[in-house]
């Protein structure tokens, strides 16, 4: 099993889910988060004046896939989370030892 | 002609009231956009309570209601409020002083001018905005209000009605809204329906309640006198706007579910119809007034958003329509049983009234829909109208004045 964490634009959240939904993933769960990349944040003209804005809003999206699903997943966020510019975000996949489904018990690749 | 002092303390008293209306306005709006926007949209409103509040003292009284000039405009024999003092007008309100008419006109100027910045919400440029309310306000809220309101102006004398500001608010902010969202053109993501929810729907409800105790002030306040008149039209104002609440409520509910949202867009729209119609029809015609605006301006924001046109906040469909509709019905309903000043309606045996406002209707949707266009392009052509691609897509809080509506280190 792994766990996908990708960092999107919050514009790309319905899109994202729709690519999942294609691929049969229903489940996810969302965090609201403040990011800033390579970039350091962008760069805003006001006046006579550049500033930067440094942390700009992003959804984290989390889904737990089985591990012949990992490219298939990853490949489905992306078409839906791109648009080619600075600031698409990361997708970063991790490890997990095991998972549990509260209601019945199940375990594993059951839970998932 | 001697100052009477209760129509002078209430007019001062409408006079405030209508000024808190902006504030409502701006939190109305404010909510209604996404949060990174909240705050560059109550400033709009409120950016119209210094420049509009300025701009009328200096010239835009006297160009309104100045002495008359063709119909068309008022002179510049009050500028800078000459000739404007403690003692009454000889032409308007006659039982106040002069000053206390003037102030109560400016709040209405200020109030129209923010009401048109629901359609331009989160991707006009603030300084584009700035221009563009200056020269709107000189070139077409001045020439209305003078058309309407002015001793004098052709729509005043051809005998169109208007009590409060149907025509003068209502349509000429409605119409320009449509107008300069065309031009504008819609919000990134718009056409992609990525979903674009309101920030905060308790402020906006915040926001109606405010303009709902404000419009008191409004309509009750255009009597101009605190007599009989002023209670009737207070009246009719309250029947309006709670039938127009009740009916929208039904038919959200119809539809899906009873919406807050639906409630307070409701009592707005019922606001905005009885404005041109309160002193001059029975208080209880508010109910046909107020169910028709509730109906009529639901399925006016429906067809607005099958247009694909992004007039993101409805100004069009609930102030330009619910304006229409309500300066079409002071034809239908007005009775001179209610106010000597005005005339019987279609109901009363005099159709010509309702031909009467038809062309007030015409002739300031014409107007306000062609005057923005021009000058929409004229702002354009100098300092551009939208913000630049990554500047929408931070918010226009941080973009256009570098502060923010919430602290914290996300947003």
């Amino acid at each position: 099993m792994k766990k996908i964490e990708a960092i999107i634009r919050e514009e790309k959240l319905e899109p994202v889910k729709k690519s999942l939904e294609n691929i049969g993933y229903f489940g996810m769960t969302i965090t609201e988060v403040g990011g800033r990349g390579r970039q350091k944040g962008i760069p805003l003209k006001w006046g006579p004046r550049e500033y930067w804005v440094e942390f700009l809003p992003k959804l984290k999206v989390e889904v737990v896939v089985l591990d012949e699903d990992v490219s298939a997943t990853v490949n489905a966020i992306v078409k839906g989370a791109r648009t080619g510019d600075v600031g698409d975000g990361k997708i970063f996949i991790i490890p997990v030892e095991n998972a549990v489904r509260i209601r019945t018990g199940d375990t594993g690749g059951n839970a998932v | 002609m001697s100052i009477n002092y209760a129509d002078t303390a209430w007019v001062l008293v409408s006079s405030a009231m209508v000024l808190f209306m902006t504030p409502g306005l701006a939190f109305f709006y404010g909510g209604l956009v996404r949060r990174k926007n909240f705050l560059s949209t109550i400033m709009m409103s409120f950016a119209c309570l210094g420049l509009i509040g300025l701009l009328w003292v200096l010239y835009g009284y006297s160009l309104s209601f100045g002495p008359d000039k063709a119909g068309i405009i008022g002179g510049l024999d009050f500028f800078g409020l000459i000739n404007v003092g403690q003692d009454p007008s000889p032409v308007y309100a006659t039982t106040i002083p002069h000053l206390a008419f003037m102030t109560f006109q400016g709040m209405f100027a200020i109030i129209t001018v923010a009401l048109i910045t629901g359609a331009v919400v989160e991707r006009i440029k603030f300084s584009a905005l700035t221009l563009f309310s200056i020269l709107w306000f000189t070139l077409v809220y001045c020439p209305v209000a003078h058309w309407v309101w002015g001793s004098g102006g052709w729509l005043a004398k051809l005998g169109t009605l208007d009590f409060a500001g149907g025509t003068v608010v209502h349509i000429a902010a409605g119409v320009s809204a449509l107008s300069l969202a065309l031009l504008l053109g819609p919000r990134k993501g718009f056409k992609e329906k990525e979903p674009m929810e309101p920030g905060n729907i308790p402020m906006v409800a915040l926001g109606a309640g405010m303009l709902w105790f404000g419009w008191f002030g409004f309509n009750a306040g255009s009597a101009l006198t605190s007599g009989g008149l002023a209670s009737s039209a207070f009246v009719a104002t309250n029947i309006s706007a709670a039938t127009a609440a009740f009916v929208w409520m039904v038919l959200s509910w119809i539809y899906r579910r009873p919406s807050l949202l639906g409630v307070v867009t409701g009592a707005v729209a019922g606001l905005v119809a009885i404005t041109p119609a309160a002193g001059f029809v029975q208080p209880i015609m508010g109910i046909p007034i107020g169910a028709g605006v509730a109906i009529l301006c639901y399925y006016m924001m429906l067809f607005r958003a099958k247009t694909g046109i992004d007039e993101s906040l409805d100004v069009w469909a609930i102030h330009g329509m619910g304006g229409t509709w309500g300066a079409l019905a002071t034809g239908i309903f007005c009775s001179t049983a209610v106010n000597t000043a005005g005339k019987n309606g279609l109901i009363y045996g005099n159709p010509k009234q309702l031909l009467l406002q038809l062309i007030g209707v015409v002739s300031v949707w014409a107007f306000a829909f062609i005057m923005t266009w021009i000058l929409g392009k004229i702002v354009n052509a100098i300092v551009g109208l939208r913000v630049s691609s990554s500047e929408e897509s931070v918010g226009l809080d941080i973009s256009q004045h570098g502060e923010r509506a919430y602290g914290g280190h996300l947003r």
